[in-house]
């Protein structure tokens, strides 16, 4: 048996939007799920707006809504606006009042022009974006968003993004519970993030308290031509974690590194030169939740 | 931004049974092509059937038996792969998890499912009784329209409540259900006699044959239609039919629930591909 969750205690304010922070893997997707009544936990117990998931999951289904980013739910045959109005259906939504509702989320995910469009003939990006409204049909009390801007461009990730602020803004009832692997989007969008790592989770602050976590250590970033080799970085002493990414498109890799002493760096420069890499540029800068992450875990989100 | 108004349990259902149903409905008015494929492609294998009995100089009902029984298949194929697949369907689609989560009866939605396909596979099937009639000159006799239209409405809904069975079973089971289907289409043909009248059958097959509820209905369909027979000569069939209708729906709906307990408990309730 996986254990896909170990030992998680955590409890989100109402009118909060709270972000789960973590890699592929982490257990995000499985703690959604259980509030969502999707999944029977194997032990303790979960509730939503004080309604145990288990015991009461039907009360619990009447306040929630889910969306989970990639997915594109719905009937190809059927227009965007259709859709819409068929799954406000099933929140019993009557009349009128869906049909108004259908119309203002298809204006709030810019697809007013869309709504007799059969969903089949919609970009894979249109069909995120309708996917979003769905979540808001039944205006919940708590909504569970899953990597809701996964797949979706640049714009239209803001534009979502903007929405879901605005809305936990002025509705203070409203709760909002995100998961992302999007260091930007928590730092931008939530009062609090928790980062989870293999089930746990190991840190729940606001942003800026988190990320004053590594303050007081020395973040670098290296720039680096090539693909390279960055095992032999982890042992070198006073490094306390680091990611490595590689950009295909331009093959260049960036190094982070959190360090316990600013002095470590020139042992990382030298020990990347020994082993043949070309660094570009070396930069210190700001920290962010990813630094928080490598902080905790000792590797970043990749 | 605007309070969304909520109705009760029961209103809820029902709109999402109406919900569904237009879903069907509207796929299928969209898509006209069936026209082709159900109703005139099934008339070819029927058309074999009928010139085999008029070779064999078999009594003029017996046409009519095979254009019923057509008619009925296009009824057995919807449940089999439709119907029982549609969670399954649901699932792969991504659809599932907004379901699963909506404050609705599992029921309501494969309630929505049913008379969709009720409704469309109706215009199917009459769409091969007037092909049939035309072309072949069937008369049909119905002396009894109330006994019809009841042996009708009790066959599709112990069908039905057959292929909401099925449909959990597949929800949980996904492609290893899928064979089921496949070993299901052709013995039921023959056991139900689509094409025969089953009276023919060894005692034995018939016995075998009683507890598929679509044996009953074809065979009050075709006393109804074809026969010109009334409420009292059909009344075994309706009694049984009522009993499979109750028994099914009853399991349907234990087992609807069991599976999803099943699949949320193991974890692979919306797991896909499996």
């Amino acid at each position: 048996m996986v254990k896909a969750l170990d030992d998680i205690s955590v409890s989100i304010r109402k009118g909060e939007l709270f972000g789960l922070l973590g890699p592929n893997g982490a257990g995000k997707t499985t703690l959604i799920k259980i509030l969502c009544t999707l999944l029977l936990p194997s032990g303790g117990s979960a509730y939503v707006r004080g309604h145990d998931v288990v015991k009461e999951a039907s009360y619990v289904r009447k306040i929630i809504n889910m969306v989970t980013g990639g997915e594109t739910p719905g009937y190809g045959i059927l227009t965007v606006a259709e859709n819409l109005w068929f799954f406000s259906q099933l929140y019993g939504i009557r009349g009128d009042v869906a049909k108004s509702r259908v119309k203002e989320l298809l204006e709030t995910v810019g697809l007013s022009d869309e709504g007799t469009t059969r969903m089949n003939r919609l970009s894979s990006g249109m069909k995120q974006r309708l996917n979003v409204a769905r979540g808001f049909i039944n205006d919940p009390e708590v909504l569970f968003l899953d990597e809701p801007t996964l797949g979706l461009d640049v714009l239209s990730a803001k534009h979502i993004r903007a929405y879901i602020r605005n809305w936990v803004n002025t509705q203070p009832e409203k709760t909002v519970l995100l998961t992302t692997h999007y260091m930007a989007e928590a730092d931008e969008l939530c009062d609090r993030v928790g980062i989870i790592h293999e089930g746990r989770i190991v840190a729940c602050d606001k942003p800026s308290n988190s990320k004053a976590m590594v303050r007081d250590k020395s973040v670098f970033q290296f720039e680096i031509a090539g693909s390279g080799d960055h095992e032999r970085l982890k042992a070198v002493r006073g490094v306390v974690g680091l990611s490595w990414t590689h950009h295909i498109e331009s093959d260049m890799s960036t190094l982070k590194v959190v360090l316990s002493d600013q002095a470590v760096a020139s042992e990382i420069e030298s020990a990347l030169k020994a082993s043949g890499s070309r660094i570009m540029s070396i930069t210190t800068p700001e920290p962010t939740l990813e630094d928080v992450f490598i902080h905790l875990v000792g590797k970043g989100l990749e | 931004m605007r309070q969304v108004a909520f109705s009760g349990d029961l209103q809820r259902n029902l709109q999402t049974i109406i919900a569904r149903t237009y879903v069907r409905i509207v796929g299928s008015a969209r898509e006209p092509s069936w026209l082709l494929w159900d109703t005139v492609l099934p008339m070819l294998t029927l058309s074999a059937y009928v010139y085999v009995y008029k070779v064999m100089n078999a009594p003029r009902e017996f046409t009519g038996f095979v254009i019923v029984g057509g008619a009925m298949i296009a009824f057995w194929l919807n449940i089999l792969w439709d119907m029982a697949a549609q969670l399954y369907w649901e699932k792969e689609t991504g659809n599932l998890e907004p379901f699963l989560i909506a404050p609705i009866s599992r029921m309501a939605m494969l309630m929505g499912m049913a008379i969709g396909g009720i409704f469309n596979t109706t215009l199917r099937a009459l769409g091969i009784f007037i092909v049939g009639a035309l072309v072949f000159q069937v008369e049909f006799l119905i002396a009894d329209p109330v006994a019809a239209a009841l042996v009708f409405a009790l066959t599709f809904a112990s069908l039905y409540s057959l292929g909401m069975v099925f449909a959990s079973v597949f929800l949980m089971y996904g492609r290893e259900a899928w064979h089921t289907s496949h070993l299901l289409q052709e013995p039921i043909y023959f056991l139900s006699g689509f094409y025969f009248p089953v009276k023919f059958l060894p005692f034995w097959l018939q016995v075998a044959a009683s507890v598929i509820p679509v044996t009953f209905g074809l065979d009050a369909i075709r006393k109804i239609l074809i026969l010109g027979a009334g409420l009292k000569e059909v009344s075994l069939h309706v009694i049984v039919l009522t009993i499979f209708w109750l028994v099914l729906l009853f399991m349907a709906r234990w087992l609807l629930q069991y599976m999803e307990d099943h699949g949320r408990r193991e974890g692979r309730l919306t797991l896909r591909w499996q």
